[in-house]
């Protein structure tokens, strides 16, 4: 390298390098404004959501999670049958859809022949797509009057002697909104774990096939293991979706205010009430609060449901050495 | 030397057989054929590999080297649109038969890949893996098999202390001696070996072929590589492949020394490939 190179080279070079070091400095405080906004926002709805429910906290504190008597006349607030709505109609989505999403992600991976593994894998996607209050609309033309004429009675007559088959059969209930958010969480979930699963090594097949597996034991005992905290993660992708429902919930849940045993009979969820009430809650009054009140419960809901699921993806990498 | 591992089988497991003497051939080729599709990967193949031998198979890349080796456990059939012709038997069993038990069939050809591939599950996992898979091994006797296994693979100092810790925490070249403990644990009589070394560093590399050069005792083994001074190490006899066809096929010395075919000699002297 010449020790001295021609002087008007380094003037350019100079002026250039000084030109693309504020480009630089430019590139980098955009970059860094952007990377803060994320937690600021979530700070300031937090901030938000606290002084909003702070005259509910203050009436209510955490009896409210335990009390069951919504009474917007008399002002008297509890949201757990709205907590355990919510829960329960997430619960009962993923017991459903999560065999259900596993089965189509494994069988369109590994047993589906080759030309229809894409077409199914794309309309998969494609019911991802599809607004939460056409599935509502659908759940209440479509759905509710197929499982009042058949599914439910059925349930009724040979299930009966279980608590929850028992009682009025009503259309809109838990059960219909469970049925609806599974119908609205498995494109998640199967997507997610097809992923997943797609990207787990050719050698992990291999290894287990050339040991002696079946291919449904390659399935079973190596490739379903190696991607588990990924099929883990689509699970929560689901949670999180069916927790946050709101329009079709709403739609189908039946919208009581009530703790019942039986699945036919309806209930509340915390996105429902928020959604069917902040109208009439005048801007100020309690009945507001309240409502915000819940809105930070269902926020650490799912924030806790998260942190949950991280925990534990992260204790079963850390046993798999992953 | 510890004992063979088949000693400890427990009945009842998916299969057992006598393995043939030494010298005589435990697979055998016979116009093999073998096609991807519509294209031929394999052509009128006819070779025989001695038992309780180590058989080196080397040639440029894309001659088919690999493609051999898969179709003898038929891990082949993996890929759809596969078809094979001619004769292809692994001790007297026809290996294209429809009526072939193709579990019983891989328990008795293991395989060790070109990319060590552990389970994520802890080393102990790794080795017991086929035996619990196959029954082969009852609870109690697992440690035992494991411990062997690991020992016959030469790993065992190394990872006594740590069996319950992730197999992946391992080295390259300590997994590599782990995948084939862990096909040992399934008793097979043939190990095939598909460039078990290419991933491998020198130090590695020599542990493994120094272990390949002891289980020759007990095992047919079948080792593709690209390394032609590691067939002249560890291999009794080679065969030479290009495009498809088998070339040149004799005493390790007589190949790297005397080629009788031109193509060989040009091959090995790095006029090509």
């Amino acid at each position: 390298m010449p020790t001295t190179p021609p002087p008007d080279d380094v003037a350019t070079s100079d002026a250039s390098l000084a030109l693309s070091a504020w480009g630089d400095r430019i590139f980098k405080g955009l970059l860094v404004a952007s990377a803060l906004a994320a937690p600021a926002l979530l700070v300031a709805l937090l901030w938000q959501l606290l002084s909003g429910a702070a005259p509910a906290i203050g009436a209510f504190g955490f009896s409210f999670i335990t009390d069951s008597i919504w009474d917007p006349v008399a002002e008297k607030f509890g949201a757990l049958p709205l907590v355990f709505g919510t829960l329960l109609t997430s619960f009962l989505a993923l017991l459903l859809a999560v065999p259900l999403s596993l089965g189509v992600a494994i069988y369109l991976t590994e047993f589906a022949p080759e030309r229809i593994r894409q077409p199914i894998a794309m309309v998969i996607e494609l019911l991802a797509a599809i607004p939460s209050v056409v599935y509502g609309l659908w759940g209440i033309f479509v759905m509710i009057p197929i499982l009042q004429s058949s599914v439910y009675p059925f349930l009724e007559a040979n299930f009966g002697w279980l608590p929850i088959f028992q009682g009025p059969i009503y259309g809109p209930s838990v059960l219909s909104a469970s049925l609806i958010l599974t119908i609205m969480v498995m494109p998640f979930i199967m997507s997610v774990a097809r992923e997943v699963l797609l990207a787990v090594p050719a050698g992990q097949r291999e290894a287990a096939t050339a040991l002696g597996a079946t291919r449904w034991e390659a399935v079973t005992t190596a490739i379903v293991p190696y991607a588990k905290s990924g099929i883990v993660g689509a699970i929560i992708l689901g949670l999180g979706r069916a927790l946050g429902e709101t329009m079709a919930v709403t739609m189908l849940i039946g919208n009581r205010h009530d703790i019942a045993a039986s699945l036919f009979a309806p209930g509340y969820s915390m996105a429902a009430v928020i959604a069917n009430e902040f109208a009439e809650a005048g801007l100020g009054t309690l009945h507001a609060s309240a409502l915000t009140y819940v809105a930070l419960i269902l926020f650490a809901v799912t924030v806790l449901v998260n942190a949950a699921a991280r925990l534990m993806i992260w204790r079963m990498n850390r046993g798999a050495g992953k | 030397m510890t004992p063979p591992v088949r000693a400890t089988l427990a009945a009842g497991a998916r299969s057992t057989d006598a393995t043939p003497a030494k010298g005589a051939a435990a697979v055998e080729a016979t116009d093999f054929c073998f096609w991807y599709g519509a294209n031929q990967a394999l052509f009128d193949l006819s070779l025989a590999f001695d038992a309780k031998a180590v058989t080196a198979i080397i040639g440029p890349s894309g001659c088919g080297k690999s493609t051999f080796l898969r179709c003898i456990n038929r891990m082949n059939l993996l890929i759809p649109g596969t078809r094979a012709a001619g004769e292809l038997c692994v001790e007297g069993r026809p290996v294209y038969d429809p009526a072939i038990d193709l579990v019983a069939h891989r328990l008795r050809v293991g395989m060790v890949f070109q990319r060590a591939n552990p389970f994520p599950k802890s080393i102990f996992a790794n080795v017991a893996y086929g035996p619990t898979l196959n029954a082969l091994v009852s609870k109690r006797d697992m440690p035992d098999v494991v411990e062997q296994c690991l020992r016959r693979a030469a790993l065992w100092d190394e990872v006594k202390d740590r069996l319950d810790a992730p197999a992946t925490g391992l080295s390259g070249g300590q997994q590599q001696r782990l995948c084939i403990a862990r096909a040992l644990a399934n008793s097979p009589s043939v190990l095939l070996m598909d460039e078990p070394c290419s991933a491998l560093d020198p130090i590695a590399t020599q542990k493994v072929e120094e272990l390949i050069f002891e289980l020759r005792q007990d095992f047919t083994i079948i080792i593709v590589t690209h390394n032609m001074q590691q067939a002249a190490r560890v291999a009794q006899r080679t065969a030479f492949f290009e495009a498809g066809r088998l070339v040149e096929y004799g005493e390790t010395d007589q190949i790297f020394t005397a080629p009788a075919k031109e193509r060989t000699e040009a091959y090995i002297t790095g006029r090509f490939g």
